[in-house]
């Protein structure tokens, strides 16, 4: 089972976990990133390419299936405008076994990172930034090649 | 040829907008040369267009060096490395 979804609206982690607990597997593992609260950031305001980012998240979601012979995958990333503290995105994977879910879960948000076009601007106060790449995120994504 | 071209993050913003529609001359072949040929339009263009250092490149939604071939693409998107996650 792929699920990948790219959305405005908040999401449960409940319900997004709950396709994948009906697989029969053994193990999910699955990470959520939100928004950090540490420096002065009020918003974060998400930007995608549509159309684009739904297939490359499902084709990130399918690499991770077959290279883990997982149960099942899910991916949830929102875009818009969104405050300190929300949900940004949500990765998991469900497996028979805990080794490659939890593998699974770090090479889906190592990927996505660097794999699906989305760019976020961050405002503080009266300003606003383009979020600049991160070599460090290069690294871990080049780590699952 | 009539190509869709669009613009995301800050190459959109100092453009000014997020897609044109443009006839290609023939010689213009990679995204490399269109970026350069779309640069002459305005100034906007050229601020966001001139250091291909900070572009990335998608043809017809997948990523694609500045290199690649764009014969026979529908659409190219210029934007800053993604940031998402």
């Amino acid at each position: 089972m792929i699920a990948v979804a790219v959305r405005q609206a908040p999401f449960s982690i409940d319900a997004a976990l709950a396709p994948l607990e009906a697989l029969g597997g053994g193990a999910i593992a699955s990470f959520v990133g939100l928004v950090r609260g540490d420096d002065a950031v009020e918003t974060l305001t998400l930007e995608h390419y549509p159309g684009m980012t739904e297939a490359a998240l499902r084709r990130l979601a399918e690499e991770a299936a077959a290279r883990w012979s997982l149960l099942g995958a899910t991916i949830i990333h929102r875009v818009g405008p969104l405050r300190r503290g929300e949900r940004i995105v949500l990765v998991a994977a469900c497996a028979p076994h805990r080794r490659d879910a939890l593998d699974a879960c770090a090479y889906l948000i190592d990927r996505l990172k660097t794999d699906a076009p989305f760019w976020k601007r961050e405002t503080r106060g009266e300003e606003a930034s383009w979020v600049e790449a991160r070599a460090a995120d290069d690294d871990a994504a080049e780590r699952w090649r | 040829m009539t190509l869709t071209i669009l613009y995301f993050a800050w190459v959109r913003e100092r453009i000014g907008a997020s897609e044109e529609a443009v006839d290609l001359p023939q010689a213009v072949a990679t995204p490399r040369a269109l970026a350069a040929w779309l640069a002459e339009r305005s100034p906007g263009h050229r601020a966001a267009l001139s250091d291909l250092a900070r572009i990335r490149v998608a043809i017809d939604q997948e990523f694609a060096d500045l290199d690649a071939s764009i014969a026979g693409a529908r659409e190219v998107a210029f934007f800053p490395p993604v940031t998402g996650g």
